[in-house]
């Protein structure tokens, strides 16, 4: 499934589309599809400043261990690399998503989602990226990256994914 | 959309109002039910030829309800030896003792030409060569036959066993297409065997977790509509939903009413922290009611609606707290080895059922409200998610099968751990939410 235009929906339209009364049926955002879809990264690499250079070059996964929320080193040197970047490329809005394996309850997994997304967030505010352009949300374990029921897939589907959206300026 | 509703049907007693007594003719259902009791639904006779068909499909549905209940067992018809034809005839024991029937229904079914459905039934205890309670008459439309048949069901199950019905009652459901890591999520409502589905939702986002009120008319779930999980409320006549307003307008999920369904619980997400609060509908204010930095959720409210059940992973791992809702500290339940989530108050108030993790396996599983008594009543790669039945009898849950092609249907077992059943819908399904037993 091709959603290269999510990308590229300003950060504004998040906002406006939580209005309860608004009668809002679904629509670009309201598509079922991660924005953590390889598809979408379609964009040329080549340019240091694009969202595709960003995810391929820069990398913007973080892992997890099982049930647990807190940062590796290598989580933390990873989130090290995204700061650096956020911070020269300030044009973008980021929506921190966090994920969970499929060894959980829903709910459970909802919130630990929430939890990794956290940690992600804090970890790049303490590294200097504006709280201000920072947004998170869980899918908990609705949208594995690896289909497998084995730890193999788990460690790559206990993520938190860090997504660009174009900002205001 | 719009959903299209069966008339009411009209439950007279048929020769007065003469509640069922439970005679000689009893099944005791605790632990030790090993046997279950035999009966025979011969044919029931149609009064008009337009009746015909309606009465074959009837009675067979009858007999299907009973004997997936696990308590009963059909006496097949090529046994029988009296070939009743009219319901007015004289019950001839000795020819339904002969093949070991211990309970017969026989009724007549009669339609109108303004497309009124009549059924007249009564229930027999054959050895003891007595009818049961008196015979009882129930009238509605001609487009409501299954409906008429899990009423007539409902009646002879209740008559027998002393619990309440259950089978004339719908499920609130998440039906799912597609592969496993772009799935497709649509609320869908059905009848508690899986019959008559009907979408209430379409599947451009995920929607998580229904949970019906105890009238049987809204829906409580959890969307992703505005790309972030926000907290519904769906009418099921008009399929109409509405956005609930969250404390602080955050994250929340894992909505449940309260048995009035006036107020809701639900978890909400700030920061890296999930708390339990309650909101009235009315005045859509919410109420902080857990105040940890651990993760709370998946609140269920107890019947009588003074107490509710929750999961917090504040001991370190997942497991079970009693709190009262007008506040107060949060008493841990769940002590035995493993992770607890999901508990869900039984609506006859005496358990809580729960989902539970251990060794590698998920179990459904059901404690008394103190933490005692816990027993185990399925397990595999991964149950979870327990609905209970309006009689509090049968718990219904989602099991997902393992592996890339893994997806998951739905269950049902017995209190008692007995007569685990699948519940085929030709497509994946999860998050079963058990309705009340219709009017």
């Amino acid at each position: 499934m091709r959603l290269i235009h999510l990308a590229f929906v300003p950060f504004l339209a998040l906002v406006a589309c939580t209005d309860p009364e608004g009668g809002f049926n679904g629509g670009l955002l309201g598509d079922s599809s991660s924005w953590d879809d390889p598809a979408a990264n379609a964009e040329d690499q080549s340019d240091p400043t694009s969202q595709a250079f960003f995810e391929k070059k820069i990398g913007n996964r973080v892992l997890f261990e099982i049930n647990k929320y807190t940062l590796s080193s290598s989580a933390k040197a990873g989130l090290d690399e995204q700061a650096r970047w956020l911070i020269d490329n300030p044009q973008y809005v980021i929506i921190i998503e966090g994920h969970a394996d499929e060894q959980g309850t829903r709910e459970y997994n909802l919130a630990l989602g929430f939890r990794r997304a956290q940690s992600a967030q804090e970890y790049l505010v303490s590294r200097g990226v504006s709280g201000l352009r920072l947004k998170t949300r869980s899918y908990g374990k609705e949208r594995p990256l690896e289909i497998c029921s084995a730890e193999r897939c788990y460690a790559k589907n206990r993520r938190s994914v860090t997504l660009l959206t174009a900002g205001l300026s | 959309m719009r959903l299209i509703y069966f008339g009411v049907l009209a439950i007279v007693l048929w020769t007065g109002a003469v509640l069922a007594q439970n005679g000689p003719l009893k099944i005791e259902i605790t632990d030790g039910v090993i046997e279950p009791l035999t009966f025979a639904v011969p044919m029931f006779e149609a009064k008009n030829i337009e009746a015909a068909a309606i009465a074959t499909k009837i009675s067979r549905l009858v007999a299907k309800d009973l004997t997936n209940s696990g308590l009963f067992r059909e006496i097949s018809a090529n046994r029988f030896i009296a070939q009743r034809t009219t319901f007015a005839e004289a019950v001839r024991y000795p020819d339904w003792r002969a093949i070991n029937t211990q309970a017969l229904v026989t009724a007549s079914v009669e339609t109108s030409s303004t497309g009124r459905l009549t059924v007249k039934f009564r229930i027999f205890d054959v050895f003891s060569g007595v009818q049961l309670g008196r015979g009882m008459q129930l009238s509605g439309s001609t487009q409501a036959v299954r409906r008429m048949a899990h009423k007539v069901a409902d009646q002879v199950y209740e008559r027998i066993t002393g619990e309440g019905p259950y089978f004339d009652s719908k499920i609130v459901f998440v039906s799912e297409s597609g592969p496993k890591d772009k799935r497709l999520k649509r609320l869908a409502i059905m009848d508690f065997d899986g019959e008559n589905v009907q979408f209430l939702t379409g599947n451009k986002n995920i929607v998580l977790a229904p949970r019906i009120s105890k009238d049987g008319k809204k829906v409580l779930y959890t969307s992703f509509e505005t790309g972030f999980p926000q907290i519904y409320l769906l009418d099921i006549s008009t399929a109409g939903r509405k956005r609930l307003p969250t404390s602080d307008d955050g994250m929340g999920f894992s909505p449940r009413f309260s048995p009035d369904s006036k107020r809701i619980v639900y978890s909400l997400q700030q920061g890296g922290n999930s708390d339990i609060y309650l909101m009235d509908l009315a005045t859509a204010r919410s109420k902080r009611m857990t105040l940890s930095l651990a993760i709370d959720t998946a609140p269920s409210f107890s019947p009588d609606g003074r107490q509710i059940v929750f999961e917090s992973d504040r001991s370190g791992t997942q497991q079970l707290y009693l709190m009262p809702v007008s506040g107060g500290t949060p008493k841990r339940i769940s002590f035995e080895n493993g992770r607890y989530g999901t508990p869900v108050w039984s609506p006859r108030g005496d358990l809580i059922a729960f989902t539970k993790q251990s060794n590698g396996r998920f179990n459904i599983g059901v404690m008394r409200d103190d933490g005692s008594e816990e027993r185990l009543l399925s397990g595999s790669f991964l149950d979870e998610g327990p609905t209970w039945s309006p009689n509090g009898r049968v718990i219904m849950f989602a099991r997902q099968t393992q592996g890339p092609k893994g997806a998951p249907s739905l269950y049902s077992v017995d209190i008692t751990g007995r007569n685990l059943r699948a519940l085929n819908l030709g497509a994946p399904a999860s998050d079963p939410s058990w309705g009340p037993v219709q009017p």
